[in-house]
């Protein structure tokens, strides 16, 4: 006892010198270090999301409006129909000059000499070539418009709705410039008067693709990747489920069962652009299927998004606690009944789960749809699932390939649509999980 | 009738066929239902079975066959002067003769006979509804489409009739076997596992169909190219332009493209796997579970984001940025303002890669570190070690195979992007240690390659199957591996 109190009292009095360096200092320093590397991984990480969405939004938001100017167009029948044909021949209201209609428009307007052809020309220009079936639209519904004046919003031709949002440079010369001096003037004279104002961009939405960034839209795109989403859902659910079922409750446990699972999880982390290679010898070359139609592009997703349900749907399974199972076999019911009355209606919120997230997953792929040919200029809308179509990411990527400005901001604008759309199903699928799980 | 017709009746057979089935079964019950084996409705089922399945198998056995027994017939039924001329031509005109009878089924009974007799052409009677011709068309055409048309409806007749037979004859037979102690229920759940069965196996069918597939349109491009010219060649010239122009061939080297495929996955992994493995520690050990409720969710929508937008990102402003700002600091240093780094660059790509693979290391690696058991990290904080003594002493050890696999899985990932890399990586295939040119990839390539019009007997297609074929197996490798590594891991702390 009295050695012990002793060695501690030697202990506390011995002089800071001697004491034994541990490296306390050097260690905590070290400690806040890692604890700092590993703050600012997480930051970096976060900064990179953020810039990634700050630039899409950024770039995209303006997409979302654009310019038109409303001119009182009057429907001449003098430049229509001179020699009053179309009562004999209604074809003769779709060659009409329609785009004469505009130019009269616009130099009254603008108050420009129809003889100075430069002049006029620079001002044609500020009005989409798409107003030609724009008019004629309008005037193949009612016949009747034709001798009377209308007002008619047209688009804005896509440098000229460029320099309306302010996106074009004009400190840059002239001559290298996309929009002149005289069309900002006129701009200018137009945004006063009324004629020239920014709207919602319906077309956006509405469109289908167009050389013109004016007219181009994701509406037949959409359509598209609609088809291709039911197709999945129709396809992969049920076989995902079956083949789920098959492996987690009755596949005997021997080599076959072994090789099953190691194909599906090694398919999970196959590159999605071998499934195009795929798509594109099996179902086009072989089965001679159509080119870029939505069922081949469905088919080849469905592939590719079976192994993500398959693993979702198995771990759902597996959560489900056995003694469910052994108290519907204790009262009779036999192993199909089990799984099929108790057990997946149990996990069904993990396999809806599991099934919104692989569908967002093919929603966003692009890879395999470009090599079974859906990088298609598609204006119509798809009929049915075996028309030429195009999806929403290959949209994408074909205005992301393009040089002009009002591309740009239109590409943003896809990606914008195309994100929100995947928040909500991941939202979905989120809610789904919170709503419906049980914790056993 | 339309295939989708008698799939239709054979589905309202098989309905019709559930309720006479039900409805035998309570009778045959005498009003007792406990007598019955099975519940009515597995023997309803179980007639429906016997009156669909059979039905189907036959529908689309005799779909997939009849064309070639009709074409057959066709064939051999034009003119002798057609099959002195060679298969090629043979086959040629009967892709006419099919053109000509898809468009007489169109003409009005007036225009055939015309066209019968001959008094109108053949070619503007078919134009005028649509339906283009190469050339004039020969009088034989007529007969042999007519021939064709008139095979074709008769097939599909006595295919309606038999199919019906079936069905109908195969719900008869079942509801006659049916009475009390039939055991219903057993069948039906026996016909439920073969179906399960069959839907499991398409994970190996896809496999199957993936391998098969690529292998054969592999050697067909093997029987053009030498395996060790593409293997082992140093040059990536395929061109297109003179393909036709005669004894030029490209020269299809395979090793710029893997050399700037592995350089830019090795480069994303550079940015990707200290990022995330040092936010997976911090995650796992150092935060506070409400910074982890946020963090975690937030960095997995790095993963979520589709690679689309990652190459509309490197595109638009990640290179530009690299661009500008190499040009800024060549300046300052140098005086002359002249970019270094090119907009399209390995930089680049990996760079853009490289972010999107943070969530993917950082995930995989949080699972790992949190399997680590309880007991080592209390052990060794016990002992005086401070957490990052603890982590980088005790749990990083113990974690390593896990998170090896796990690098492994990102790494085969970063190997088959291919959205990035088309966008930001550029199409120049050379062989070059400098991270700021431009270097292409395996996957860009097969994209190449296979965009625009197609003819599929040429190298210049068939090499991105060979090239396929190479991705696959580069990536099935590091997967099995990685897969079996954190299997075993797994096992080892469960």
């Amino acid at each position: 006892m009295t050695d012990m109190t002793s060695s501690v009292q030697s202990t506390l009095v011995r002089p800071a010198q001697t004491r034994r360096d541990i490296g306390i200092k050097k260690r905590y320093a070290a400690e806040r270090r890692f604890k700092a590397y590993g703050l600012a991984a997480i930051l970096i990480g976060l900064f990179f999301l953020f810039v990634l969405l700050w630039t899409v939004v950024s770039k995209g938001y303006t997409a979302f409006q654009q310019t038109a100017i409303t001119l009182p167009i009057e429907f001449s029948e003098q430049i229509i129909d001179p020699k009053n044909e179309r009562g004999a021949n209604p074809a003769k209201l779709m060659t009409a000059n329609y785009p004469l209609l505009v130019r009269d428009a616009l130099v009254k307007a603008l108050g420009i000499d129809p003889a100075n052809k430069p002049l006029v020309k620079q001002a044609t220009d500020m009005v989409s070539a798409s107003a030609r079936t724009q008019l004629r639209d309008l005037v193949v519904a009612d016949p009747a418009i034709i001798g009377t004046t209308a007002n008619v919003s047209l688009l804005a031709e896509g440098n000229i709705d460029s320099a309306n949002k302010g996106q074009i440079d004009l400190t840059v010369a002239e001559a290298n410039r996309k929009v002149k001096d005289q069309q900002l003037e006129w701009m200018k004279k137009l945004t006063e008067t009324g004629a020239m104002a920014k709207q919602f961009n319906t077309g956006l939405f509405t469109y289908g693709a167009s050389s013109r960034p004016e007219a181009a839209g994701i509406g037949v795109a959409a359509l598209g990747s609609l088809y291709m989403m039911l197709i999945v859902l129709v396809l992969a659910l049920p076989i995902g489920v079956a083949a789920s079922i098959y492996l987690e409750e009755f596949a005997p446990k021997n080599r076959l069962t072994d090789l099953i699972e190691v194909n599906i999880n090694n398919l999970a982390a196959v590159p999605s652009i071998v499934y195009g290679l795929l798509g594109l010898s099996i179902f086009i070359n072989f089965a001679g299927m159509p080119r870029s139609a939505a069922v081949v592009g469905g088919l080849v997703l469905t592939l590719m998004t079976l192994p993500t349900i398959i693993i979702a749907t198995r771990a759902a399974l597996k959560a489900v606690p056995p003694s469910i199972r052994s108290a519907a076999l204790g009262l009779g019911a036999s192993k199909m009944q089990t799984i099929f009355h108790h057990v997946l209606p149990l996990a069904m919120p993990g396999v809806l789960t599991g099934t919104i997230i692989g569908l967002a997953h093919a929603l966003g792929e692009t890879a395999p749809l470009l090599l079974i040919g859906m990088v298609a200029f598609v204006v119509d809308y798809p009929g049915s699932p075996m028309d030429p179509s195009t999806a929403l990411p290959v949209q994408i990527y074909m205005w992301a390939n393009e040089a002009e400005r009002a591309f740009v901001e239109r590409t943003s604008g896809a990606i914008m649509i195309l994100l929100i759309f995947l928040v909500v199903m991941n939202l979905g699928a989120i809610l789904l999980r919170r709503r419906f799980e049980r914790r056993w | 009738m339309s295939t989708s017709l008698i799939l239709l009746i054979i589905l309202i057979v098989g309905l019709a066929a559930y309720f006479a089935g039900r409805a035998r079964a309570m009778a045959s019950s005498k009003g007792k239902l406990s007598v019955l084996h099975s519940l009515p409705g597995y023997h309803g089922v179980y007639v429906a079975i016997w009156a669909v399945l059979p039905a189907a198998f036959v529908l689309a056995l005799w779909l997939l066959a009849s064309p070639f027994f009709i074409e057959n017939s066709v064939r051999s039924a034009l003119p002798e002067s057609v099959h002195s001329q060679g298969s090629a031509t043979t086959e040629l005109m009967l892709g006419q003769v099919m053109q000509v009878a898809n468009g007489l089924k169109r003409l009005n009974s007036d225009e055939l006979t015309a066209v019968t007799s001959g008094s109108s052409s053949l070619r503007d009677a078919l134009a005028a509804k649509g339906v283009p011709m190469a050339n004039a068309g020969e009088p034989y055409m007529v007969e042999a489409a007519q021939h064709y048309n008139s095979l074709r409806d008769s097939s599909r007749w006595v295919m309606s009739a038999v199919v019906l037979i079936i069905a109908i004859a195969g719900a008869v037979f079942a509801i006659r076997g049916i009475s009390a102690p039939f055991r219903a229920r057993n069948r039906v759940e026996r016909v439920m596992l073969g179906t399960l069965l069959l839907a499991s196996s398409i994970a190996i069918l896809t496999t199957v169909g993936i391998v098969g597939s690529m292998l054969s349109e592999a050697i067909r491009f093997f029987q053009s190219v030498s395996p060790s010219a593409f293997f082992f060649g140093t040059v990536w010239d395929p061109r297109f332009s003179a393909a036709g122009s005669g004894g030029t061939e490209g020269q299809f080297g395979l090793l710029p493209l893997l050399a700037g495929t592995l350089y830019i996955a090795f480069v994303a992994m550079l940015f990707a796997v200290p990022v995330g493995l040092f936010a997976a520690i911090y995650m796992a050990e150092y935060a506070r579970p409400v910074v982890r409720g946020i963090a975690k969710p937030l960095l997995e929508i790095l993963a979520g984001i589709p690679t689309i937008v990652y190459g509309f990102f490197a595109l638009v402003t990640v290179g530009p940025f690299l661009r500008d700002i190499s040009a800024q600091l060549n300046g300052l240093v140098t005086g002359n303002y002249v970019n270094f780094i090119q907009a399209q660059s390995v930089l680049t790509a990996g760079l853009v890669m490289g972010i999107m693979l943070i969530p993917f290391v950082s995930s995989l690696s949080d699972d790992i570190i949190t399997q680590v058991p309880r007991s080592l990290r209390d052990g060794s904080l016990g002992l005086g070690a401070t957490r990052s003594e603890t982590i980088k002493r005790v749990i990083l050890p113990a974690a390593l195979p896990g998170i090896v696999g796990a690098l492994l899985l990102t790494a085969s990932r970063a190997v088959g992007e291919t959205m990035i890399v088309v966008l930001a990586a550029g199409v120049a295939a050379r062989m070059q240690l400098n991270p700021f040119e431009a270097m292409t990839t395996v996957t860009v390539k097969i994209v190449n390659q296979l965009t625009g019009d197609l003819e599929f007997n040429s190298p210049q297609t068939l090499v991105a199957f060979a090239l396929g074929i190479t991705l696959f197996a580069i990536t099935l490798c590091l997967n099995i591996y990685a897969l079996y590594i954190v299997r075993k891991y797994r096992e080892q702390y469960e």
